[in-house]
C-alpha cells in the first residue's frame, strides 16, 4: 500500500521543526502518480481513481477491480487523493494521460470539473469508464452504474414500508445538502411516496444532513428523534449516517422502535444488525461494481466493444451485460443485507 | 512569546488582567517597589488596592456574583429552559437528560486543557489531531488485543496523549516559537501519521468489546459515567489553579511572561506541564470518543480544536492569558454544545447554528475588554485619590 511510504516522512518532520511539517504534508500529495510506469508491452494497463483512498468502500472495489484484472491478465494499478475534493483529481488524471495507459477507472468527485482533464486523456487514447459516481456523459466512454436511482429509492422506500407496517412518520438523514446522488435518491424517495398507492400512509416529515461526518449524523440523529416525536422510521442513504444513527438508536430508548435502513456496509453494521437495532438495509457489492468496471474498460480497450447502446460483453462469473442509453452499464438491483447474510459479508 | 512588549501588542490592555473574585490572591501592590520590598502596609503610603473590609462570605458572594461564569452560566440556563418550554423532552426524557449531560462532556475535557494552555497565554490546536490518534489507538487496541483490560486502553490513551503534548510542550518551552505555530505544525503532523496508520481502515462498533461501548452511555444515578469523569477532572484541575502555587503561576505566566521569567518562576516547567496536560486530556477525550461513538474514520475531531479554544474563550478564559478559570471554561463548553443541540428543536437553520457561536465568541470578547477596561478605571481612580 502505498501510505507506507509517508510514516519515514512524517516522522522525520515530527522530529524537525515546525516550518518543516507543512512540506512533509505538502510531499504526500504528488507522490502517488510517479511509481506507475509505462504501460509496456501487450498487457492491458488500466488505472483505478476511486474518489479517495482510505475509504472502505473504494478499497472494496479496488478489490473486485484487482480480481478481475488478474482474470483477464490486464495490469491495474490504484492512484487517488486523500481526500474528496475534485480538484485532487486532476493531477491524476493528466498523469494517467501522459503515461499513455489504456484505460482509466474513476469515480468522479464532481461531474464537471474534471472533463477538460478527462478529455485531454481520452484525446491520448485512455478509455474512460467511470463507476459509483458519474461525469456529464459527454465526458467519459461508459458509466458503470451500480443501480439505478429509482431502484435505490424504491428499494429504502420498500425495507422501511416493510419495518414500520407501511404507516406513520419518516425522515431522511443524509450527507452533505449537495451531495448529487443523495439528493437524486431523495427526490425519487419524494415522488414514490407521493405517488404510490402502497405508500399513502407514510409521511415524510424531515430531511437532515450529517455530511458524512460520525458526529454530526449522530446529533443529527439525536435531533430529529427529539423534535418528531412520532416518528416511526428513518432513512439514511448514506454509509456513514446509517452507522451513526445505528450507534445512537442503539443505546438510547427508541432501540426497537424507531426502525433504521439506508444504504450501508455490513462491517460497519454487523454490531446494530446482531443487536436488533436495524433489521435490513440495502447496498450494491461494491466489490462486484469495481468488477464490472474493469470488464468494461478491458472490453473498451481491446476494441471488443465501442461503448454504443446495445453492445453486449462478457463480465466473467458477473453475466454478461448491456449497454443501455448514454452509455450506462446497470450492475443490478441493490441488494438487502439482514440478520441472516450479514455473516457472508466483509467489506 | 519570547517578547510580548506591550506596546507592540494593540490587542492586549496593558493592565494588570485578574478578575475581581481572584483578587484576594493578589499581593499587595505599591506603586515603585519591586516584588522584593517588604510588605510595610502601615506607612503613609497608600495601597493601591486595599485589603477588603467585607467579610469572606459577601467576598464569595460578590465575586460569584460579578463573575464572567455566572453570565455564562445564566446563558445557558436560559437556552435550556427555552429549549425545554419549547419541547419538554429536550431535558425531561430519558434520553433528553441523558445528552444533555453527555454530549458536552468530550468537549468539556478538552476544554479544560485547552482553558489551562491559553491561562499561560499558548494556545494547543493540535488536539482534535490528538484525540484522532488515541480514538485510533484505543480501536487497533481492541482489534490486536481483545482481552487487554479496558483500563490499560484507557491508560495507554491518556500516556500517548502526554506524549504528544510533552512533543508541543517542549518545542514551546525550548523552541520559542509561538504556540500557534508549533501546535498548528503538529496538528498537522499528528494528523497526517493517524492517516497513516489508519491507512484505509476504519474501526467499527462491531470490533470492540460491547463492554467498553456501552461505558459510553452508562449512567450512575441518573448521571453519565463519561460525564462524571469529566466532572471530576475539571474539580481537580479547577482546585489546582485555585489553589496551588504551581496554578497560580500559570497565571502570573500567562499575565506576563518576561515578568514570571524574571521573578525566576520555573516558566519551562510549567508550561510543559500545561502541555502534557492538555495532551493527556485529549487522549482520554479521543478514549471517550470512541466509547461513545463506536465509529472511529479518520476525521474524528476534525476542527474541535477550535470548538475547544472556543468554549475556553466563551467562558471568560481571555485569549492572551492571565485571567479566567477552567470553570467558565466547562460552562462554555455545556453552552457551545447545548446550543447546537437546542437549535434545530426552535427550529433554526444550521447556518445560524454557527453564527450563534460566532456571536457568542464575539460577545465574549467585547465582554472582556469592557471589563479590562473598568478594571483600569478603577485602577487608576485609587490611585489617583492615593
Amino acid at each position: 500500500m502505498k501510505f507506507h511510504k509517508r510514516r519515514p516522512t512524517a516522522l522525520a518532520a515530527l522530529a524537525l521543526t515546525a516550518t518543516f511539517a507543512f512540506a512533509g504534508c505538502g510531499g504526500d500529495d504528488g507522490g502517488d502518480g510517479g511509481s506507475a510506469g509505462g504501460s509496456g508491452g501487450g498487457e492491458l494497463s488500466i488505472t483505478m481513481l476511486p474518489k479517495n483512498l482510505g475509504n472502505p468502500y473504494f478499497d472494496t472495489s479496488t478489490d473486485g477491480a484487482e480480481a478481475a484484472a488478474e482474470e483477464i491478465g490486464a495490469d491495474l494499478e490504484e492512484v487517488g487523493p486523500e481526500t474528496a475534493s475534485p480538484d485532487a483529481q486532476v493531477s491524476y488524471i493528466n498523469t494517467v494521460a501522459q503515461q499513455g495507459q489504456d484505460a482509466l477507472i474513476l469515480s468522479a468527485n464532481d461531474p464537471d470539473a474534471l472533463c477538460d482533464a478527462i478529455d485531454e486523456a481520452r484525446s491520448a487514447d485512455v478509455k474512460v469508464v467511470t463507476f459509483d459516481a458519474d461525469t456529464n456523459p459527454e465526458c467519459r466512454d461508459l458509466f458503470v452504474n451500480q443501480a439505478t436511482a429509482e431502484g435505490i429509492a424504491a428499494k429504502q422506500l420498500e425495507l422501511i414500508s416493510e419495518q414500520i407496517g407501511g404507516e406513520g412518520e419518516i425522515a431522511i438523514l443524509s450527507a452533505a445538502a449537495n451531495a448529487t446522488n443523495q439528493n437524486a435518491w431523495i427526490e425519487m424517495m419524494e415522488t414514490e411516496l407521493a405517488e404510490n398507492p402502497d405508500y399513502a400512509n407514510i409521511e415524510l416529515v424531515d430531511t437532515v444532513y450529517g455530511d458524512d461526518e460520525d458526529q454530526k449524523s449522530f446529533d443529527q440523529t439525536e435531533a430529529l428523534l427529539q423534535n418528531h416525536p412520532d416518528l416511526k422510521g428513518i432513512i439514511s442513504p448514506t454509509t456513514v449516517g446509517i452507522a451513526a444513527a445505528a450507534r445512537y438508536l442503539s443505546d438510547s430508548e427508541y432501540k426497537g422502535k424507531v426502525a433504521l435502513t439506508g444504504l450501508g456496509t455490513p462491517n460497519q453494521m454487523r454490531e446494530y444488525v446482531e443487536n436488533g437495532t436495524v433489521e435490513a438495509f440495502a447496498l450494491w457489492n461494491p466489490e462486484d461494481l469495481g468488477a464490472l468496471a474493469t470488464y468494461a474498460a478491458a472490453a473498451l480497450a481491446n476494441g471488443d466493444i465501442s461503448g454504443e447502446e446495445g453492445d453486449t460483453f462478457e463480465a466473467g462469473d458477473l453475466g454478461e451485460f448491456t449497454v443501455d442509453a448514454d452509455g450506462v452499464v446497470l450492475l443490478g438491483e441493490p441488494f438487502t443485507f439482514n440478520a441472516d447474510n450479514i455473516g457472508d459479508f466483509d467489506f | 512569546m519570547t517578547t510580548p512588549r506591550r506596546s507592540s501588542s494593540p490587542l492586549r490592555s496593558p493592565e494588570p488582567r485578574e478578575d475581581p473574585g481572584q483578587m484576594s490572591h493578589t499581593d499587595v501592590e505599591r506603586p515603585g517597589s519591586g516584588p522584593q520590598a517588604a510588605p510595610d502596609v502601615s506607612t503613609g503610603e497608600a495601597l493601591l488596592v486595599e485589603p477588603s473590609r467585607l467579610s469572606p462570605t459577601r467576598r464569595a458572594l460578590t465575586s460569584v456574583l460579578r463573575s464572567r461564569e455566572l453570565s455564562i452560566f445564566l446563558v445557558l440556563v436560559a437556552v435550556v429552559v427555552l429549549a425545554t418550554t419549547k419541547n419538554s423532552s429536550f431535558l425531561f426524557s430519558a434520553d433528553g437528560w441523558r445528552n444533555f449531560l453527555l454530549n458536552p462532556s468530550i468537549l468539556l475535557l478538552l476544554a479544560v486543557g485547552q482553558g489551562v494552555v491559553i491561562i499561560t497565554r499558548n494556545v494547543d490546536l493540535s488536539v482534535g489531531s490528538v484525540m484522532a490518534l488515541t480514538a485510533y489507538l484505543t480501536g487497533r487496541l481492541f482489534i490486536e488485543q481483545p482481552n487487554l483490560p479496558i483500563v490499560a486502553v484507557v491508560a495507554a490513551c491518556l500516556l500517548l496523549g502526554a506524549v504528544l503534548g510533552l512533543v508541543n510542550g517542549v518545542l514551546v518551552a525550548y523552541g520559542k516559537v509561538p504556540a500557534l505555530v508549533i501546535t498548528l505544525g503538529t496538528m498537522y503532523i499528528f494528523r497526517g501519521i493517524m492517516l497513516t496508520w489508519a491507512g484505509s481502515d476504519r474501526i467499527n462498533a462491531g470490533d470492540m468489546p460491547r463492554e467498553f461501548l456501552s461505558l459510553g452511555t452508562q449512567t450512575v444515578l441518573g448521571i453519565p459515567l463519561l460525564t462524571i469523569v469529566a466532572v471530576l477532572v475539571l474539580a481537580a484541575v479547577g482546585y489546582y489553579l485555585h489553589t496551588a502555587r504551581g496554578g497560580r503561576e500559570l497565571y502570573a505566566i500567562g499575565s506576563d511572561p518576561d515578568a514570571a521569567v524574571l521573578y525566576g518562576l520555573p516558566v519551562r516547567r510549567r508550561l510543559l506541564a500545561a502541555f502534557v496536560l492538555s495532551g493527556a486530556l485529549a487522549g482520554l477525550a479521543g478514549a471517550l470518543y470512541t466509547a461513545r461513538y463506536g465509529t472511529v474514520s479518520s476525521s474524528v475531531g476534525n476542527g474541535i480544536e477550535l470548538q475547544a479554544v472556543a468554549a475556553a474563550v466563551i467562558g471568560g478564559i481571555a485569549i492572551f492569558g492571565g485571567s479566567g478559570t477552567v470553570w467558565g471554561a466547562a460552562i462554555g463548553a455545556f453552552l457551545l454544545i447545548t446550543i447546537n443541540r437546542a437549535l434545530p428543536s426552535l427550529g433554526i437553520e444550521d447556518f445560524w447554528q454557527r453564527a450563534v457561536v460566532g456571536v457568542l465568541i464575539l460577545g465574549a470578547i467585547v465582554l472582556d475588554r469592557v471589563l479590562a477596561r473598568r478594571q483600569a478605571r478603577k485602577l487608576a481612580e485609587s490611585r489617583d485619590h492615593a
